[in-house]
């Protein structure tokens, strides 16, 4: 018989044992998922793991891990600081969407002129229209106390849809044979973020991402906003008494989060993406949520485990390109850390106890 | 287990430095790479181009050696997936999607001595070729069978994008119909996707209950098709792939994507080291377009004028774009006997004269 006993305080060592022992636990199960499709176990994992950091080609596969990473980082900062509070912004997607058109229907608009200010001013617009985006869930919280995880993932599939209309419609290339998609930012220089060093992936996306990390480090731990927002999280109650105001603090948490996602869209739509296509956003704000939890809403632990998950991502296809396995297994794969992460989660709020059932 | 060789770190080196990568000798076989947009088992286009792929394996066995990564999101990560073919040492690498163009533009620059085929796109380079079959010819051939099949005299259409392909097969097909039904109408639902076969139910299911009874899909799964065997007196043709599994009826013939010849014929030329970048677009001719058995539900005359349609197409005989011919707002497009030259036809945004749909904007 097992028995769950719920600890008086979480234990400090499970939060930080809980991670490692679900990577652990996804590569065994990993490895035995790739076993029954007949592959290698422990090549698929090496290729997996190893391969795009220290294989033949790392040079280049260690640069693609940044500007993976980058994107997922910079989101799950925002992400942990609103789950840190209790305030669940699903719909980062969304957000990241938004800010990716805000700041390029502006360099759009511009184009072809060139100036210093151009890039500056992308940032900004993208920051405001992710923020914006992430006020519609807070606002309607705050005044009808709607649940933000709804609203924010509806919220996605409208941002969707409005990103498909501009593809198609109003920032479509005018030059691009009636194919859908906008110009390529990466032809317009003003507008285009370069790597810094080439051939290393670094771009100011990455820089963006590390800044959130201390920033994130600083509000959240070093600042009297990251205490009340940890003490409405842990104990609503408690910090009412304290003086923390609860519409206050969503709109803070939601805001922020659609902020840095905005920024993420930015930096990608301006960069590695380069244009506005229906396609342009491909899970990250979702993907980030796993992130954040992974990394233990602590800043740290999410740079960590934004490069962690950017592994698995480029470790996956390169085990599709070796070892012939299907990006169905890849994904099942990295959905299992999140499972995995979860159900060890319970060690670190629970204590178990083998034997006798306790006496109530 | 027998890993494959990769390029040495040269390569990646090179590519840091932001020059092209040099030339390897290479000995042993030829490696040709490919990247999916979608799984290999959706049943239409990825599948096709992976069916050709498997041809080109058997084709010329020990002579190359074939990969690929399938469900590449268009963008960033194409272009990591493809620069992860070209450093593992392919040096033909196919990418099959039109998404693929400028991440496929981009690392082509990066890598002058691997070659790259970009499927439906327009951007060319000394070391990247493009590739598109002439699908409207079949849209032809489903146009004609439509149009004496149909009770309602309604056909429809579910687009996938609006873009010059879409409204190359739209057009194609209504013309085709009108010719041998001057009655009918065409209908069209533009579902906005390659691949959703929830999207690609709902715009059947909408078509259906608008009173069509013949149903063409430009996008490539299933789903339209059993929505039309739900429907019981509708019918359909299999897009890209044959969709046998549901012929008799509902579907009636199929246009079929057959990469193999292309595919064969350029890694020919490369063993032969005659590739060369020039932009293809393959007919019934080719082989390219291949026209899916025409099932017993079509009556046998029917059947016969398709076939003969099928004939002429490839013999250059009739072509499906040839004038008097109107755009839509009534503007002349092609004078009387004048055929459409593929330049007309890759920048068609408009439909002709006689469709009652109105064009997205």
């Amino acid at each position: 018989m097992i028995t769950l006993i719920r600890r008086p305080n979480p234990s400090r060592f499970w939060s930080y044992a809980t991670p490692v022992a679900a990577v652990i636990a996804t590569m065994i199960a990993g490895g035995l998922l790739f076993a029954l499709l007949g592959k290698h176990p422990v090549e698929a994992i090496r290729v997996i793991f190893y391969e795009p950091l220290f294989g033949e080609n790392a040079a280049y596969f260690r640069g693609q891990l940044l500007v993976k990473a980058g994107p997922l980082v910079l989101i799950a900062c925002g992400l942990a600081v609103g789950f840190r509070a209790g305030i669940w912004n699903i719909g980062a997607e969304g957000q990241y969407i938004m800010g990716a058109l805000a700041s390029a229907w502006l360099a759009l608009h511009m184009y072809p002129a060139e100036s210093h200010w151009l890039f500056p001013a992308m940032i900004v617009l993208g920051a405001i229209g992710g923020l914006l985006w992430a006020m519609i869930p807070a606002l309607l919280k705050v005044w009808f106390g709607t649940s933000e995880i709804l609203v924010s993932l509806m919220l996605v599939y409208v941002a969707e849809n409005l990103l498909a209309y501009m593809a198609f419609g109003p920032l479509k290339n005018p030059e691009g044979y009636g194919f859908p998609g906008s110009r390529n930012l990466q032809d317009y220089p003003s507008a285009h973020n370069a790597e810094l060093i080439a051939g290393t992936g670094l771009h100011w996306g990455v820089v963006a991402a590390l800044v959130a990390v201390i920033f994130t480090y600083i509000l959240m731990h070093r600042h009297i906003m990251g205490f009340r927002i940890r003490v409405a999280g842990e104990a609503p109650r408690a910090a009412r008494f304290a003086g923390v105001v609860p519409a206050r603090l969503v709109m803070i948490s939601l805001g922020f989060a659609g902020a840095l996602a905005g920024l993420a869209g930015m930096f990608e739509v301006s960069g590695p993406a380069g244009q506005i296509t229906d396609s342009f956003n491909v899970g990250y704000g979702f993907t980030a949520i796993i992130v954040a939890f992974l990394g233990r809403l602590h800043p740290v632990g999410i740079l960590l485990a934004g490069l962690l998950m950017a592994l698995t991502y480029i470790g996956g296809d390169m085990a599709q390109l070796t070892l012939g396995l299907p990006s169905a297994a890849i994904q099942v794969f990295q959905g299992m850390l999140l499972f995995f992460l979860l159900g060890f989660d319970v060690l670190t709020n629970f204590r178990v106890r083998l034997g006798r059932r306790a006496v109530a | 287990m027998n890993r494959r060789s990769f390029l040495k770190t040269t390569a990646a080196t090179a590519v840091v430095a932001g020059a092209g990568v040099p030339a390897l000798a290479q000995d042993g076989p030829l490696k040709v790479g490919f990247i999916y947009v979608g799984p290999v088992g959706d049943m239409g286009w990825s599948y096709q181009h992976d069916q050709a792929r498997k041809a080109l394996e058997k084709a010329f066995g020990d002579k190359i050696e074939t990969s690929y990564i399938e469900n590449v999101p268009e963008g960033p990560d194409a272009e990591r997936a493809l620069t992860q073919l070209a450093l593992a040492g392919n040096k033909l690498i196919f990418a099959t999607s039109f998404g693929f163009m400028d991440a496929t533009v981009n690392v082509a620059k990066k890598f002058p001595n691997v070659m790259f085929e970009h499927a439906t796109g327009y951007k060319l380079a000394k070391n990247l070729a493009t590739y598109d079959a002439k699908f409207f010819q079949g849209r032809a051939i489903q146009g004609t069978i439509g149009g004496r099949m149909t009770k309602t005299n309604k056909i429809g259409y579910i687009g996938s994008f609006p873009i010059p392909e879409v409204y190359q097969g739209i057009n194609a097909a209504y013309l085709a119909a009108k010719k041998v039904n001057p009655d009918v109408e065409m209908k069209v639902v533009w579902a906005y996707t390659w691949f959703d076969p929830a999207k690609e139910a709902d715009a059947a299911s909408a078509l259906i209950s608008d009173g069509v009874d013949v149903l063409l899909q430009h996008t490539d799964s299933t789903a339209p098709q059993a929505k039309a065997q739900e429907a019981g007196n509708v019918i359909t043709f299999g897009q890209a792939s044959d969709m046998s599994s549901f012929a008799p009826k509902p579907r009636v013939s199929s246009t079929i994507d057959n990469w193999t010849p292309y595919y064969t014929k350029r890694v020919q030329d490369m063993l032969d080291g005659t590739w060369k970048s020039e932009a293809t677009w393959g007919g019934i001719d080719s082989g390219m377009v291949e026209i899916g058995e025409i099932s017993d539900a079509v009556p046998a005359e029917v059947k016969a004028e398709a076939l003969k349609l099928k004939d002429d197409i490839a013999s250059g005989a009739v072509h499906p774009f040839t004038g008097p011919l109107n755009k839509q707002d009534g503007s002349v497009f092609l004078a009387d006997g004048e055929m459409a030259t593929d330049d007309q036809l890759h920048s068609m945004t408009f439909y002709v004269e006689g469709m009652t749909a109105e064009a997205p904007k």
